[in-house]
């Protein structure tokens, strides 16, 4: 009889216990995503290293280039001929350097806005 | 349904669109910020190709008094070019972060325009009249021969063509580590703020060579940062007020006539949070991507990832509203932080009479709420709801279980086509959208 009833109540204790971890999941679908996320990436929820992440912020997008392969490529490039600037375009691996002049991306800048036309 | 913005019967119709076509878009034509000036009649945008484009609007024509005015292009100029720091080996972006406009003080506009390390100060001015008639030189600019000059002709002021000529007057440079986040002119009109990631200057709009720094959080030691600045204004009319926001979710209004340096704030505004739900993403959704004031100066607008705050300055321990842009991707954090979009930072705006505002979301959707009837409505701006004067529909996200007719479920969102930049008239119903290369306007219906 007392086996029966605390039978019934560890059932009753389990239930609840689910329902709690599926409020849980309910009302934080954010910890839902976190699971997923550490699934993924373990090292990263786990060490979310507040300053990392900033360090990462405050360096996105920056653009990195050697000043010193910029200067050899423009010493390099007095003894020869000039290429034509649109050949250039297209090499930007290998020997060539990209100087500021020729980056593609920034090419289009020197047209005009296509909001203007 | 009823739009946003004013009255019951309010409808937004489409107005027009400026800008490309087609599907390649290259990176230079992606719009980074849109502005109107404070009269209305000047849209300026800038690019990350470093260029500004300012629209005008046309004069309300008599034949048709019921149509509103056309924006049209008025000038057009090379802002920023991109540029290397040769110490430190960084390529410095030409892309446009802001631009604000002065107040007009004579018949020529000025503006500020800023990239991550260089404001400028852009004069436009018009030019509708030419001399004619030198004494001295020929109409093509050669001198005359003085021997064969026997009569005095005096220079006569003869109509031109308009020429709209942009010309930098001011060059503010140097003063910034990080990247520009915001500039503000200040109510004062003499000066105005300039904020990066870890620090706020203060510039003279005559000064070149020297700002004055106003905060600096940068720590000693920089494993020891936790949060860094994201976004700074200057009140609209208390010059001596200014506030900015942090990755963390607060806000920091501080008071110039304090201290020289206002490391210490004046008001604090923060939301407690429940730490029971705290998160990986918590903190991160929770960076403030935009601070605007209200037009009266009462109240202040945060934008996070997921919501627009309002809050009233005179308390800080809770925003007095708040709006939910996309709750629906609480449950696509995950993804988000894949793509690098949850780091998108995204503007909000108020309206003239600070009874709207509006904010943008993905799929070039973009959101309006109503602050006194509460009511909300999301739409879209593309070109196929681009009609001439058509009604834009209110569009629906599908948020789980059955999809009706019309919504559009969560997971077929278009995450590339962001509205992060929007911009209302100060005076009017009309609003400037940006979706990525193109410029929409939007005005509300005339009966």
């Amino acid at each position: 009889m007392s086996n029966e009833t605390e039978g019934t109540k560890t059932i009753e204790e389990a239930s609840t216990e689910e329902q709690r971890e599926m409020e849980d999941k309910v009302v934080s679908p954010e910890k839902v995503e976190e699971a997923k996320l550490n699934a993924r990436y373990p090292l990263l929820v786990s060490r979310p290293g507040g300053s990392g992440l900033l360090r990462k912020r405050l360096q996105k997008g920056q653009k990195y280039f050697d000043s010193g392969d910029y200067n050899m490529a423009k010493a390099k490039m007095k003894n020869k001929q000039l290429p034509t600037a649109t050949t250039e375009k297209a090499e930007v691996t290998g020997d060539h350097i990209p100087t500021p002049q020729d980056l593609p991306q920034r090419k289009p800048s020197l047209v005009a806005s296509k909001l203007a036309g | 349904m009823a739009g946003v913005g004013g009255g019951n019967d309010f409808q937004w119709c489409f107005a027009q669109v400026k800008g490309a076509i087609d599907e390649d878009v290259a990176e230079a034509d992606i719009i980074s910020t849109v502005e109107f000036n404070y009269s209305g009649d000047l849209l300026a945008t800038g690019d990350k190709g470093g260029r500004v484009v300012i629209f005008q609007r046309e004069q309300e024509s008599k034949n048709r008094p019921h149509s509103r005015g056309e924006y049209n292009v008025y000038s057009t100029f090379q802002s920023h070019e991109p540029e290397f720091d040769y110490l430190k080996s960084l390529e410095i972006e030409e892309k446009i972060n802001k631009i604000r406009w002065l107040p007009q003080q004579n018949a020529a506009h000025s503006l500020l325009s800023t990239n991550d390390k260089t404001i400028k100060l852009w004069k436009i001015s018009e030019r509708d009249k030419k001399a004619e008639g030198y004494n001295l030189k020929e109409e093509d600019g050669r001198l005359r021969d003085p021997f064969r000059i026997t009569s005095l002709r005096v220079p006569v002021l003869q109509p031109m063509d308009l020429m709209v000529e942009a010309s930098p007057r001011r060059i503010f440079a140097n003063a910034h580590t990080y990247h520009i986040n915001s500039i503000s002119v200040n109510s004062d009109h003499e000066t105005y703020l300039s904020a990066d990631d870890l620090r706020i200057n203060l510039w003279h709009l005559e000064i070149t060579d020297r700002s004055f720094n106003i905060v600096d959080i940068k720590p000693a030691n920089m494993e020891e940062l936790t949060e860094v600045i994201t976004a700074a204004e200057c009140h609209p009319n208390q010059c001596n007020v200014f506030v900015y926001s942090s990755s963390k979710g607060t806000i920091r209004l501080c008071d110039m006539r304090a201290a020289a340096l206002c490391d210490r704030h004046t008001k604090f505004f923060e939301e407690p949070e429940d730490p029971s739900s705290r998160s990986f993403f918590s903190e991160i959704i929770s960076s403030i991507s935009d601070v605007k004031f209200s037009h009266s100066g009462r109240y202040m607008m945060t934008r996070d990832y997921l919501s627009v705050k309002v809050w009233d300055l005179n308390m800080e321990n809770r925003p007095v509203e708040t709006y939910q842009v996309h709750e629906y991707l609480r449950s696509k954090l995950c993804s988000l932080y894949e793509n690098d979009c949850i780091f998108d930072k995204f503007e909000c705006c108020w309206n003239g009479t600070d009874s709207a505002i509006m904010t943008g979301s993905y799929n070039n959707f973009f959101r309006m709420f109503d602050r006194n009837t509460r009511k909300d409505i999301t739409l879209e701006a593309s070109r196929e709801s681009s009609k001439p004067r058509g009604i834009l529909k209110p569009r629906k996200v599908c948020t789980g279980g059955k999809r009706k007719k019309d919504e559009i479920s969560v997971d077929s969102l278009d995450f590339n086509k962001k509205i992060l930049h929007t911009a209302w008239h100060p005076k009017e119903n009309v609003i400037a959208v940006a979706a990525t290369n193109n410029l929409y306007i939007f005005q509300d219906k005339i009966n």
